[in-house]
């Protein structure tokens, strides 16, 4: 109990040390949903409404790649980036960039394959309208995108709980270096080992507060969506 | 519709289709000519929609085929359905949408979609989002995204099966607006009141087999075959 008395005190002092964990547990995963998405947006639509050998094989991997073990990945990545690795040559192990690069890895997966199952949804519904008016495939992409669009934000904040609270991979490729790639999840790892439990807890009280966060968000935009599509006399704008 | 050849007449010959090795639609021909509007009358499962997207397009035959007059055919048709299909934006966007899809430049787009919006006496709502419409107003809105195409063609598959009374009425006017704005209206019904409210010629269709191509004064006064007649006269059967 003194341990939570004193992590709820580092937490309320803005901490310095505290706040450069969070800021960069915060630019890591965001970055890494961020590129994630630019790629799992398209192949997920795509994989939604192109019919090709193996796509069905594809689907399956995908989908099974969304509980990707997180160390996998960060093995994956190390020896990619490592030295000798095909990578080495970027320079990039035990920094933020290889933290960044592995996430998108461990994110890109889950975000296709709801990508993909809202997007097959969508067209369920609209696709022979959108045939109709002549809309081929390819061109109906952006359209189910945009009309998918409270869907896809849940599905990133999914992708993004999922990067954020991970540790196998960014420890890896990251090493949990103080002020250069310490995360949350990794100083929480390291103080518990070192039994500081002070800080393990009030990182740990963040964490947790952040999946409220996300999970609070994605509740609101699922709400306003279905105040969206009740009629409402006399809105017209 | 400035273009000299029609994409008229349609003609449909053997048509067949198959789900799974059963049977929906077997040796259906049929000529369709400019005039109508065309009504496909019969009971549930006749295959009246199904005939109607093989003629669209939106589905391949298994056998026979559908020939249309005129090369791009494909752009001079429209289709609405009968749960009315709505892009998750504005009623105006939705008709815009449509029409870029047509390869209309922008600044016309907005023109074409006010006035079908304004003729289906949607303009009120025209920046309501489209799903938050009623029923009855979206299938008028369906029914104006339809009509901004100034298609040659229009399928209706029953276009009011889903609405009340009020609300059918509603969209019967506009649908009798687009033909006599000089579009082909071809629709499909099992609710012979309105059959004859609407029809020059009827097909009827049962059990996925055409049964008789008449005009309405003879189909529904004397219909060539037993069957219809069971139905004009309300005595149904399966």
């Amino acid at each position: 109990m003194d341990s939570l008395a004193a992590a709820w005190r580092l937490l309320l002092s803005f901490d310095p040390d505290l706040i450069e964990i969070v800021g960069l547990s915060l630019r890591v995963s965001l970055m890494a949903v961020f590129l994630a998405a630019l790629v799992a947006l398209p192949v997920g639509a795509a994989l939604a409404l192109h019919r090709f050998p193996g796509r069905r094989a594809v689907i399956i991997l995908l989908d099974a790649f969304m509980g990707l073990p997180p160390v996998v990945v960060g093995l994956v990545v190390y020896m990619a980036l490592a030295h000798q690795g095909p990578l080495g040559g970027l320079g990039w192990l035990f920094t933020p960039r290889a933290m960044i690069l592995a996430q998108m890895l461990l994110v890109l997966p889950i975000l296709a394959a709801l990508t993909r199952q809202s997007i097959a949804d969508e067209w369920e519904v609209v696709g022979e309208q959108l045939r109709s008016f002549g809309v081929s495939r390819m061109r109906a992409i952006p359209t189910l995108l945009w009309d998918g669009r409270y869907r896809l934000v849940t599905t990133l904040l999914a992708g993004f709980g999922r990067a954020i609270a991970e540790v196998g991979a960014v420890l890896i490729v990251g090493g949990n270096i103080a002020h250069v790639t310490r995360v949350m999840t990794t100083a929480i790892t390291l103080e518990t080992s070192k039994g500081d439990l002070t800080l393990a807890l009030g990182l740990g009280i963040v964490l947790i507060l952040l999946a409220i966060a996300v999970n609070a968000l994605a509740h609101a935009i699922r709400y306003a969506e279905q105040r969206l599509a009740k009629p409402a006399p006399g809105v017209g704008r | 519709m400035t273009d000299q050849s029609s994409a008229l007449p349609l003609r449909v010959e053997s048509l067949g289709y198959d789900v799974g090795g059963e049977v929906l639609l077997d040796d259906v021909s049929f000529v369709l000519e400019e005039g109508g509007p065309t009504v496909l009358l019969g009971p549930n499962g006749a295959g009246k929609s199904l005939t109607l997207r093989l003629c669209h397009g939106l589905i391949a035959p298994t056998r026979g085929q559908v020939t249309w007059s005129a090369p791009d055919a494909q752009q001079r048709q429209a289709m609405v359905f009968q749960r009315p299909v709505m892009l998750r934006r504005s009623a105006l966007a939705n008709v815009t949408y449509a029409l870029g899809a047509r390869g209309i430049d922008r600044k016309e787009r907005r023109e074409r979609a006010m006035q079908a919006l304004e003729s289906a006496g949607l303009a009120r709502v025209a920046h309501r989002s489209a799903r938050a419409l009623s029923g009855g107003e979206q299938q008028r809105l369906a029914l104006a995204r339809a009509w901004a195409l100034e298609p040659e063609v229009l399928f209706l598959d029953e276009p009011t099966a889903s609405l009340d009374p009020a609300a059918t009425l509603e969209v019967e006017k506009i649908v009798r607006a687009i033909g006599a704005a000089g579009t082909r209206i071809v629709m499909t019904t099992h609710d012979l009141a309105q059959a004859k409210r609407f029809a020059t010629d009827v097909i009827f269709l049962h059990g996925g087999r055409l049964v008789e191509h008449t005009p309405a004064e003879q189909f529904f006064v004397e219909p060539a075959t037993e069957d219809a007649r069971a139905f004009v006269q309300g005595n149904l059967f399966w």
